[in-house]
C-alpha cells in the first residue's frame, strides 16, 4: 500500500506540470492581443476597397507594428467600408492628416494597414477619423486595365 | 413468421437503445448532483488523479514528442518546396494546439485510462464488490464513480496542454536544431499567428469535453457491465470504441462551431 502522501506529492507535481505547460503555451507560444482597451484608442478610416483584410491585421507605421484592424463594417449609405483601427498610445502620437494605405505583404501574403504620417500640428486621438485612404489593389483589376490599355494601343 | 420477429427485433433494439442512453443519463445526473462532503471526498480523487492523470502522462508526453518531431519533418519537406520554411513553427503550433493536441491525447486517454477504468469498476460488479458496499450503506456512486469520474474530467486538459507543449517542443527540435530553421523566425512566426482565446483556450475546451465523454463512458461502461468475465472484455472494448468515436465525432462538431466564431 502506498502511503497517502506520496499520491499527494505526484499529483502535486502533475498539476505544477501543468500550469508550467500552460505559461508555456501562453506566453511562448502565442500572443495576448497586446492592444487592450487602457493602452490604445480607437481610429476610423473609410476605403472604398478593403480586399482581404481581416480583422487584427498589423497596422504599422514605416513598417513598425502600432496596432491592429479591430473592426471592418460596411456604411450602408455610402457602401464604404469602415475599418476601424486600435492603435497603441505609447507609440509616438500620429498626426491628424495622417493617410492609411492597403498594402499586402510579399506576393502572396495577407493584407496589412500602413499608416503614413502627416505634418499636422493636431494629433489623432480616440475616434478621430483618417481621411485620407488608399484602398487595397486588386491584381484582377490591374490585370483588367492592363489588358484594356494593350488593346488601346494596338488600335492606334 | 420469421419476418415479423424480425421486425420486432429491430423495434426492440431501438428500444434498447433508447434504454441505454437513458441510463446513462441519469447515472451522469447522480454521479455529478451528489452531497459534496469535500473534506472525505478529496482524498479519494487525489488517489484517482494519480491513477488516470500521472500514470497517463508518460506515454501522453512521449506521444506529444513523437508527433511534433513528425510534424516538424513532413512540415519541413512541404514548405521547403514553397520556400516557407520559415513558416514551420506556425504550422506545428496550431495543429497541435488546435487539433491533434485535444484529440490524440483524448484517443490516447480513453486508451490508457478509460479501458483500466472500465476494467476496475467491471471486475468490481463481477465480485460483487459494488454490491457490498451497498449493504454497508456506503454510496458506490459517491465512493466509486464520483471519484474517477472527476479524475478524469480534471486530468485530461492538463494532459492535453502538456501533450501541446511537448509537441511543440518536439517541432522545435526537428525544425531548428537538426533541420536548421532559424529559431528566432520560428518563435516569432509561431507567436505572431497563435492566438491564446481562439487556438489554445478553444483546445483546451475541447479538451474538457473529450475529458467529460471518455470518462462518463468509461465509468458507465464498467457499471453496468454484464457480470461475467468476457462482459469486462466487452465493455472494455466498448469503452474505448465508444470514446475514440464520440471524440473524432464531437470534435468535428466543436471545430465547426468554434470556426463559426462562436
Amino acid at each position: 500500500m502506498i502511503s497517502k502522501r506520496f499520491y499527494e506529492v505526484l499529483v502535486g507535481l502533475f498539476m505544477i506540470a501543468g500550469m508550467l505547460a500552460l505559461f508555456v503555451l501562453a506566453f511562448k507560444v502565442s500572443n495576448f492581443s497586446q492592444y487592450g482597451n487602457d493602452n490604445s484608442f480607437h481610429v476610423t478610416a473609410a476605403f472604398d476597397n478593403v480586399g482581404d483584410l481581416k480583422v487584427r491585421a498589423p497596422v504599422t507605421v514605416a513598417g513598425v507594428r502600432v496596432g491592429e484592424v479591430y473592426k471592418i463594417d460596411l456604411d450602408p449609405k455610402t457602401f464604404r467600408a469602415n475599418v476601424t483601427l486600435l492603435i497603441d498610445k505609447n507609440e509616438s502620437a500620429l498626426p491628424d492628416d495622417t493617410s492609411a494605405k492597403i498594402l499586402t505583404a510579399g506576393l502572396i501574403g495577407a493584407n496589412y494597414i500602413s499608416l503614413l504620417p502627416g505634418y499636422a500640428e493636431n494629433m489623432l486621438k480616440e475616434g478621430s477619423v483618417i481621411t485620407e485612404t488608399q484602398p487595397a489593389l486588386i491584381l484582377e483589376n490591374v490585370i483588367g486595365q492592363f489588358i484594356y490599355h494593350l488593346d488601346d494601343k494596338k488600335k492606334k | 413468421m420469421s419476418y415479423i420477429l424480425k421486425i420486432q427485433k429491430l423495434g426492440q433494439l431501438g428500444l434498447e437503445f433508447c434504454r441505454h442512453a437513458g441510463t446513462s443519463g441519469v447515472f451522469l445526473l447522480q454521479t455529478i448532483f451528489r452531497k459534496p462532503r469535500l473534506i472525505r471526498f478529496m482524498p479519494l480523487l487525489i488517489e484517482q488523479i494519480y491513477f488516470v492523470g500521472v500514470l497517463s502522462l508518460i506515454i501522453i508526453a512521449l506521444s506529444g514528442l513523437f508527433i511534433g518531431m513528425v510534424m516538424g519533418l513532413q512540415g519541413f519537406n512541404i514548405l521547403q518546396k514553397f520556400g516557407a520554411v520559415a513558416q514551420l513553427g506556425q504550422l506545428v503550433a496550431l495543429s497541435v494546439a488546435r487539433e491533434l493536441g485535444p484529440v490524440i491525447s483524448a484517443l490516447l486517454f480513453a486508451g490508457r485510462a478509460g479501458s483500466a477504468l472500465t476494467a476496475e469498476i467491471g471486475l468490481m460488479q463481477t465480485t460483487e464488490q459494488v454490491a457490498s458496499m451497498e449493504m454497508m450503506a456506503v454510496d458506490p456512486l459517491w465512493r466509486i464513480i464520483a471519484p474517477r469520474f472527476w479524475a478524469g474530467i480534471i486530468s485530461m486538459p492538463i494532459l492535453s496542454i502538456i501533450f501541446s507543449a511537448v509537441a511543440i517542443f518536439g517541432g522545435f527540435i526537428v525544425g531548428v536544431e537538426w533541420l536548421g530553421v532559424d529559431a528566432g523566425q520560428f518563435w516569432s512566426n509561431m507567436q505572431a499567428s497563435v492566438d491564446f482565446r481562439l487556438d489554445i483556450v478553444n483546445g483546451i475546451i475541447k479538451s474538457v469535453v473529450f475529458g467529460f465523454v471518455c470518462t462518463w463512458i468509461a465509468v458507465y461502461q464498467g457499471y453496468y457491465t454484464v457480470p461475467t468475465a468476457s462482459g469486462i472484455g466487452r465493455a472494455t472494448t466498448k469503452t474505448v470504441v465508444y470514446s475514440s468515436l464520440a471524440t473524432l465525432g464531437l470534435d468535428f462538431v466543436l471545430t465547426a462551431m468554434m470556426l463559426g466564431g462562436w
